[in-house]
């Protein structure tokens, strides 16, 4: 057979960034509209700052803010929206609380005056609260029989305790305990423009959807404290936390390590450190723990933002008797990143990983809208990646060591290892000091 | 409230589309709107094509796809598509298996390349066979073995609907027949269904057509000519009496229940087929819809309820014989019977009082945006339409896809409304075991 040789790549494209308008409402909503009119179809998320929020009723104010209002029930909002081949939802996480939907292009008028209808006029039937509490709990307790929920509980109450943070789930005694009363203080307290974005993205004008906005949110209102949360707090390592899920086939290895945020001068080579340890499927990790031993599946490593700091998450599922193993080369690999400079391919390899997954985020409207709407909670714009990219192609080896010294070390982990304690306990012993702790129930 | 019916609004994807002399299909649609591509490959073979005794093998032989082949080492293919800045991936489903790579534009060239030289052939070699069998178990134990609700309904129902291997088998496959396949095993799956007269190649996105073209010969133009294998008849008799069955799941904490019927071949039948997909969303597409205001708003019978064609909720992506299926989770203290029951009366309601004209058209409307946002990423486009090829001759069909949809009537929805009776339904019910 004919020997073929990899044909190169063209040169790089440009980091072409689509065009921009922004405008800031009296009222403090700032509007920011992307054109990209591949389909003719809109993009919408509002976000909107929810610090501090406790947790039970702010799940459960998501869950029913599209109940009704004084002239819509739950079934008019879904089916007025349903017209113009829309959908609105909410969902709320520790910094924020985000109402995020799309439609086609002709019914965004329609879509933005709905959304207005409810931020200002929700009212929380008592029947439809009802209805979802009960529901919310029945998916509180399918989460919590997902191994890698009860991991990332774990893990969460490990590395934020004492912090917001470190519960982001309601408990079913707390979401029982949340009243119609508490959904409109909350609500009223919370739920204003002060501080939050709309972003637009589609086959818009950006002139007519910053006055369509202008227009149906513009008489928002509300105003309240803007909460600022404390720094989360730094990791402190210790032994290994086992927790015991009798009969779990598998475990779920989960280590925390200490990360930057964005604008920070280490977060370009720390998020290569990462890829190149475990942050794609090219890492050495993956290829280790997968392709050559294969003891796991989906194994993946990555750094989480938000607003009161930033954590790197590694995260496998192994087969029971190869848990012991498999920690092995985890703190292996992340002691020779640590401790030896990586290989100028390796490097250059991560690299255009890394530029190019910038272009493929941006090429959809999903894709272009949930970028400016992260982005716009930090204060960035997309205009920010274009900085990354540069930032990026600067990285040197030595920039690589350097922050993996300081991010990666095996000496910096903080492990939790939820599974099947009779079984692993002892080989996990081994390795690390361990704690072992029975399951919440 | 005063509702007019929206337009729906047409995409002009230009597709093109040719056949190489060694009989692979392609077809190519260019968009310069960003520079990036999707590039799929669509082999006519899935897990109803796969031998007895070998359950799960498709998907194994699918894993072995991406272990190095003739030019390239094992890690090779991974490391060059990343390396480039693109994503990949592939999955099997019943009727097809798909590879696929999202790139920045500038790397066309390689990504034909890549899976030009594993259409040549893999390595299948004993080490990569025994390691990826123990990655697809230890996928099988995330998915399904370690998971509450693993595998419901899509490898639960179809043994209670179905009575032939094809049909009725477990697709990820049990860990003795995993253990026992072996490198012949693979060379001959491969050397029978992996030809390029059973493939679609498709591009999609920033590509000039001619440009494409001649790379396409250049990569692909030598592979060696093999015809692809005769599809078989998978078809089975439709269910003359009820069915139905349960299963304890140690790990479920909650009970649920799945509903299926057969419906229209969608190659012989286009029209019947997709009043059977918009149906399906009239009856569960979010909370003004006939099940979810009644059951989950109303009656509370159930905490969620879906309905969608496929066991893989694909309706573009199946051949017959495929399932209109309904599935709901319930409340602790819930009841399946009385959950089924309403269903059939829903059904039987929507048959003999038929909709309103508005009901039908926000259906459709909101069907169109979710049609228009999967093909917007290059890649949905581009694996959409190698399928609609490959199925149905006729890529095109995706910038056609909304209007059929919309132009489904309220006749058509009442006569797929009332076909769907008790008599003809296979369900499965899962009982919670946790804790227990």
């Amino acid at each position: 057979m004919t020997i073929r040789t990899l044909p190169d790549l063209e040169p790089n494209r440009p980091l072409t960034l689509p065009p921009q308008v922004e405008r800031t409402l009296a009222n403090g909503l700032t509007v920011i509209v992307i054109r990209r009119p591949a389909v003719p179809l809109v993009e919408v998320r509002l976000r909107v700052p929810f610090a501090g929020a406790a947790v039970a009723t702010s799940t459960m104010l998501t869950n029913t803010l599209f109940s009704g209002t004084e002239t819509l029930t739950t079934v008019d909002i879904a089916a007025e929206l349903q017209t113009v081949g829309g959908a609105l939802g909410a969902g709320a996480d520790p910094d924020r609380l985000l109402v995020s939907g799309n439609s086609l292009a002709s019914g965004l008028d329609r879509l933005l005056e709905i959304m207005a209808e409810v931020l200002t006029g929700a009212s929380y039937p008592a029947n439809e609260v009802e209805t979802e509490r009960e529901r919310l709990i029945d998916r509180i307790e399918v989460a919590r029989s997902q191994p890698a929920h009860l991991a990332r509980e774990a893990l969460l109450g490990r590395i934020f305790s004492g912090h917001p943070y470190e519960i982001q789930t309601p408990d079913v005694a707390e979401s029982r305990a949340v009243t119609t009363a508490d959904l409109r203080a909350m609500h009223d307290a919370r739920l204003h423009p002060q501080g939050a974005t709309l972003v637009l993205v589609g086959d818009i004008d950006p002139t007519r959807a910053l006055d369509l906005a202008e227009r149906h949110l513009g008489g928002w209102g509300g105003a309240g404290e803007l909460v600022t949360l404390a720094p989360i707090p730094g990791l402190t390592s210790g032994p290994l936390l086992l927790v015991d899920r009798p009969d779990s086939v598998q475990s779920s290895v989960r280590i925390a390590l200490p990360a930057v945020g964005r604008e920070h001068p280490d977060h370009a080579a720390l998020q290569l450190a990462n890829l190149i340890f475990g942050g794609y499927f090219s890492s050495r990790w993956v290829e280790n723990i997968r392709e050559d031993k294969g003891y796991t599946y989906g194994p993946h490593s990555m750094i989480e933002h938000s607003i009161a700091g930033s954590t790197l998450l590694v995260a496998a599922e192994v087969a029971t008797n190869v848990t012991a193993p498999a920690l092995v080369e985890t703190l292996y690999e992340l002691g020779r990143i640590a401790s030896v400079a990586v290989g100028e391919e390796e490097l250059e390899q991560a690299r255009q990983y890394a530029l190019g997954t910038l272009q493929l985020g941006m090429s959809t409207q999903a894709g272009l809208a949930g970028l400016a709407s992260t982005y716009a909670g930090y204060g960035l714009r997309l205009d920010y990646l274009a900085g990354h990219a540069e930032r990026l192609a600067a990285v040197s080896r030595d920039d690589l060591l350097d922050v993996a010294r300081r991010y990666l070390a095996p000496a910096l982990t903080v492990p939790v290892v939820l599974g099947d304690a009779s079984a692993i306990a002892s080989s996990l012993e081994a390795i690390l000091p361990v704690t072992v702790r029975p399951l919440p129930s | 409230m005063a509702t007019t019916a929206i337009e729906i609004p047409r995409t002009r994807y230009p597709v093109e589309r040719f056949t190489l002399d060694n009989g692979l299909r392609v077809v190519l649609a260019p968009d310069r709107s960003a520079p990036v591509i999707g590039v799929a490959v669509v082999y006519d073979v899935g897990i109803r094509s796969e031998p007895e005794g070998r359950t799960g093998f498709a998907h194994l032989f699918e894993h072995l796809m991406f272990q190095g082949s003739a030019n390239l080492e094992k890690l090779a293919h991974f490391r060059h598509v990343q390396g480039a800045g693109g994503t990949f991936n592939g999955s099997t489903h019943l009727d097809y298996t798909d590879y696929y790579e999202t790139l920045p534009s500038n790397a066309l060239e390689r990504a034909l390349f890549l899976e030009a030289d594993r259409m040549r052939g893999p390595r299948l070699t004993e080490e990569n066979l025994r390691n990826q069998v123990d990655v697809v178990k230890e996928e099988i134990r995330v998915n399904v073995l370690n998971r509450p609700y693993g595998g419901f309904p899509w490898l639960k129902l179809p043994p209670v609907m179905f009575d032939t291997f094809a049909n009725a088998h477990d697709g990820y496959g049990s860990f003795g027949d995993l253990e026992a396949a072996t490198v012949p095993d693979a060379e001959e799956f491969f050397k029978k269904y992996y030809a390029c007269g059973n493939a679609v190649l498709s591009v999609s996105g920033d590509l000039d057509v001619a440009t494409a073209k001649a790379l396409i010969e250049r990569h692909f133009g030598d592979v060696e000519a093999r015809p692809a294998p005769v599809r078989p008849d998978f078809d089975e008799p439709d269910l003359t009496a009820e069915r139905r069955e349960s299963y304890v799941d140690r790990l479920a904490p909650l009970p649920a229940i799945a509903a299926g019927w057969r419906m229209p071949d969608p190659a012989t039948d286009i029209e019947g087929y997709l009043a059977y997909v918009v149906l399906a969303e009239v009856l569960t597409d979010g909370d003004a819809s006939r099940l979810v205001e009644r059951m989950v708003l109303k009656d509370r019978s159930v905490t969620s309820v879906g309905g969608y064609i496929g066991f893989m909720g694909e309706p573009f992506e199946v051949r017959d014989p495929t399932a209109f299926i309904l599935q709901a989770h319930l409340p602790p203290d819930g009841n399946v019977d009385t959950v089924l029951a309403t269903m059939d009366e829903e059904l039987e309601r929507l048959a003999n009082d038929g909709l309103a004209q508005n009901e039908l058209d926000r259906t459709t409307a909101r069907m169109a945006t979710h049609l228009l946002r999967d093909t917007d990423p290059v890649l949905g486009r581009a694996l959409r339409m190698a399928v609609l090829e490959q199925q149905r001759g006729d890529a095109a069909l995706l910038n056609e896809l909304p209007h059929l949809l919309a132009s489904v009537t309220m006749e058509q929805i009442t006569t797929a409304a009332a076909a769907l009776r008790p008599h003809r339904r296979a369900s499965v019910e899962v009982k919670p075991g946790k804790g227990k």
